[in-house]
């Protein structure tokens, strides 16, 4: 076979398919990996889990706002019960109102329940979970939702 | 021998300065001939990204008002001053704020640069979306410049996310509680998984969210992932891209301009001629290899310039005007600092830099609709502008072809009726959830005051569509109604809306609290 013949140029054209071939496979999976990395595989973050001392310091009929645990711990007759103060819409705080809650950002409001009754949040804030620790106190685990209406009776 | 070398040394020592300067400045003169103009101009890696002759035409101030340079020069300023902040600024969430605040208070001159780097930031995000609007009503996006149309539109989404990026670090309360509402409007996909109840299996916002803040609150992770965001990964894709464009604009011809703007006579030496029409049999050195409408070489053809001085001088000019504009706005206005950053209270009203606040708008209807699928709309309809309209006319010329001015001025007063009719009817009115407290969520995602004003918009770019039976006047139409818009809203939030976003006539009248 003479260095001009047909063959040379059937095994070139392989040889460019074959690294064309793996040049994107390799780009693909360099891309995966690009956005692998960055999405973490735990969260960091605190335990969001509070004490709020014992239960008897709160009487009934009360309410008693958590600044930085952005939560509102309610005492009536059926127990108590915890309403989250970050706004379902985009995460500003809500602040007390008259009626309920409102949020400075883009205006929701929330009545006394958490229920939305107005502008763009699309749920209502979500009550947590309240029990108890060891030594009595009173715990609200902001991670878990319950269902509206859930009391913790003491 | 010996003797010789050392005399050859000190020859050489004595011409010295001579010798240097001729290897650092190749012609070593002002250039007097417009061969040694021409050799001025290639024989410099900064200068050679332009042709050496340019149409007079495109040398006209109000052709481009010099916008695309404007952002250039704003670009280039927030680089040098973003640099020299660096040189304090601490990406920590405990030391960021107070190194903010020796900046500001302390280090000398770091007020002033860090004013500077704020104003020219703010200067090129004003100076691309203008530019961009001239691009468009110059139509100069037509063939062959629809890839840099697109090259463009990549700078601006950008430009936008540098500033986005920059805004979280000085970790005060405006930053600290803006980037808590934009990373949550990368996970408001939610609203609408949540509302379908697919979350579970499918969640591209809570995707989005983790990749941009690296937890599900702003914290640390955030603030170094914004922090190599806006000092490294976007400068660089900016810079990359930005030569991109400015190769594309030199292989397309130069700036866009009208075929043949003085019917085949050309201005040269006081008299008329006939333009130089370059043979296809002939070769006419290397500009002759590439395809398209260069400006040929030879002399006069078609009323070129020499770029040397010409087009340089235009755009050192262009480039001091907003050095100028910088540094005296910086001088007088003082970038703001606020609070330490607090996640258990928000700024009351917590809002975004300006030409976000169109954006804050569209959001306070629904997080979904506002903050992405309209955007994301609005910018894949930008992109497909060139290949929609596709039929050549009126490139580089404001509103050159037929009634393009009336329907400007039509779509003009009609958007802005729309946009003030809507706002105002929102205001007094409310929306959907004030009237039906337990409608589903799905409803106000779908129809709200942003997707109903984007809907009449596309319905009046229609209705000129079929009317002035042009696809260019329909574009006209579109992109006017949107500039009008944007700007309305981006008004609208910034005058008029106040605490806990009600409305208010002015600033004044917010409630102190
Ligand atoms: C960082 C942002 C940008 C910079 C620094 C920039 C810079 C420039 C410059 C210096 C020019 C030369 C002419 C002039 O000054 O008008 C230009 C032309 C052009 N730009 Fe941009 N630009 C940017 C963004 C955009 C955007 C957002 C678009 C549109 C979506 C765009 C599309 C174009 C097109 C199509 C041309 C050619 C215009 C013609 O041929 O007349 N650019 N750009
Ligand atoms: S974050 Fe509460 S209304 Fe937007």
């Amino acid at each position: 076979m003479s260095r001009l013949d047909p063959p040379r140029i059937n095994r070139r054209s392989f040889l460019s398919l074959a690294s064309l071939g793996s040049f994107f496979a390799a780009l693909g999976t360099a891309a995966a990996g690009i956005f692998r990395l960055p999405n973490p595989a735990v969260l960091p973050g605190p335990v969001r889990r509070f004490k709020l001392g014992p239960p008897e310091q709160f009487s009934a009929g009360s309410e008693t706002a958590f600044g930085e645990q952005n939560l509102v711990l309610f005492r009536d007759d059926d127990g108590f019960y915890a309403i989250s103060s970050t706004c379902t819409h985009l995460g500003c705080t809500v602040a007390r109102s008259k009626d309920g809650f409102a949020c400075p950002c883009h205006g929701s409001r929330f009545d006394s329940k958490g229920s939305v009754i107005g502008g763009p949040a699309p749920r209502p804030l979500p009550w947590l979970e309240v029990s108890r620790a060891a030594n009595g106190d009173l715990v609200v685990n902001a991670d878990n939702e319950v269902p509206e209406g859930t009391r913790y009776r003491v | 021998m010996a003797e010789t070398a050392t005399r050859e040394f000190l020859h050489n020592l004595h011409e010295l300065p001579h010798t240097v300067k001729d290897a650092c400045f190749r012609l070593g003169k002002t250039p007097e001939s417009e061969r040694e103009e021409s050799q001025a101009t290639f024989h410099n890696l900064f200068l050679h990204i332009h042709s050496v002759r340019v149409h007079v035409r495109t040398l006209k101030p109000t052709l481009t008002f010099g916008l695309g340079l404007m952002a250039t020069a704003s670009f280039v300023i927030t680089i040098i001053t973003g640099v020299l902040l660096m040189v304090y600024y601490k990406p920590s969430t405990d030391l960021a704020y107070q190194s903010i605040k020796d900046i500001h208070f302390t280090v000398s001159t770091g007020r002033f640069i860090r004013n500077i780097h704020r104003w020219s930031a703010q200067l090129m995000v004003l100076t691309v979306l203008l530019h961009m609007a001239r691009v468009f009503f110059t139509a100069s996006y037509k063939k062959p410049r629809e890839f840099n149309w697109l090259v463009g539109l990549g700078l601006m989404v950008i430009t936008l996310a540098l500033s986005f990026t920059g805004y979280l670090l000085p970790w005060d309360q405006l930053a600290y509680w803006a980037i808590t509402i934009g990373s949550n409007i990368a996970n408001s996909p939610r609203e609408l998984t949540d509302a379908i109840g697919i979350t579970k299996f499918f969640d591209p916002g809570g995707f989005q969210k983790r990749l941009l803040l690296g937890a599900n609150y702003v914290g640390e992770d955030a603030l170094i992932r914004f922090y190599v965001l806006h000092v490294f990964v976007l400068p660089l894709t900016l810079v990359t891209l930005l030569g991109v464009h400015f190769w594309r604009i030199r292989k397309d011809g130069g700036l866009a301009k009208p075929e043949d703007p003085m019917g085949g006579l050309a201005e040269w030496g006081g008299e008329r001629r006939t333009v130089f029409q370059p043979l296809a049999t002939k070769t006419y050195g290397l500009m002759a290899l590439v395809k398209g409408k260069r400006p040929p070489v030879n002399r006069g053809p078609e009323n070129t310039v020499m770029s040397w001085p010409h087009l340089f001088w235009a755009e050192l000019s262009v480039f001091m005007i907003t050095v100028a504009t910088t540094l005296i706005l910086s001088f007088y206005s003082d970038a703001p600092l606020k609070e330490l950053a607090n996640p258990a209270i928000p700024e009351n009203p917590a809002k975004a830099p300006w030409y976000f606040l169109g954006i804050q708008e569209l959001v306070s209807y629904s997080a979904f609709t506002g903050g992405l699928l309209i955007p994301v709309i609005v910018v894949v309809g930008l992109a497909l502008i060139p290949f929609l309209d596709r039929r050549p006319g009126g490139e580089g010329t404001w509103f050159g072809t037929k009634s393009e001015r009336s329907v400007f001025w039509q779509s003009f007063f009609f958007a802005l009726a729309v946009s003030v009719g809507m706002l105002a009817f929102t205001v007094n009115y409310g929306w959907l959830r004030s009237w039906f407290p337990n409608i589903h969520q799905l409803w106000i995602i779908a129809i709200n005051p942003g997707s109903l004003l984007v809907l009449i918009f596309a319905a009046w770019s229609l209705f000129i569509l079929k009317r002035k039976d042009s696809v260019r006047l329909a574009a006209v139409s579109l992109f006017t109604c949107f500039l009008v818009g944007f700007t309305i809203l981006t008004y609208f939030a910034t005058v008029h809306r106040g605490p806990n976003w009600h409305f208010y006539w002015w600033p004044s009248q917010w409630p102190v609290h």
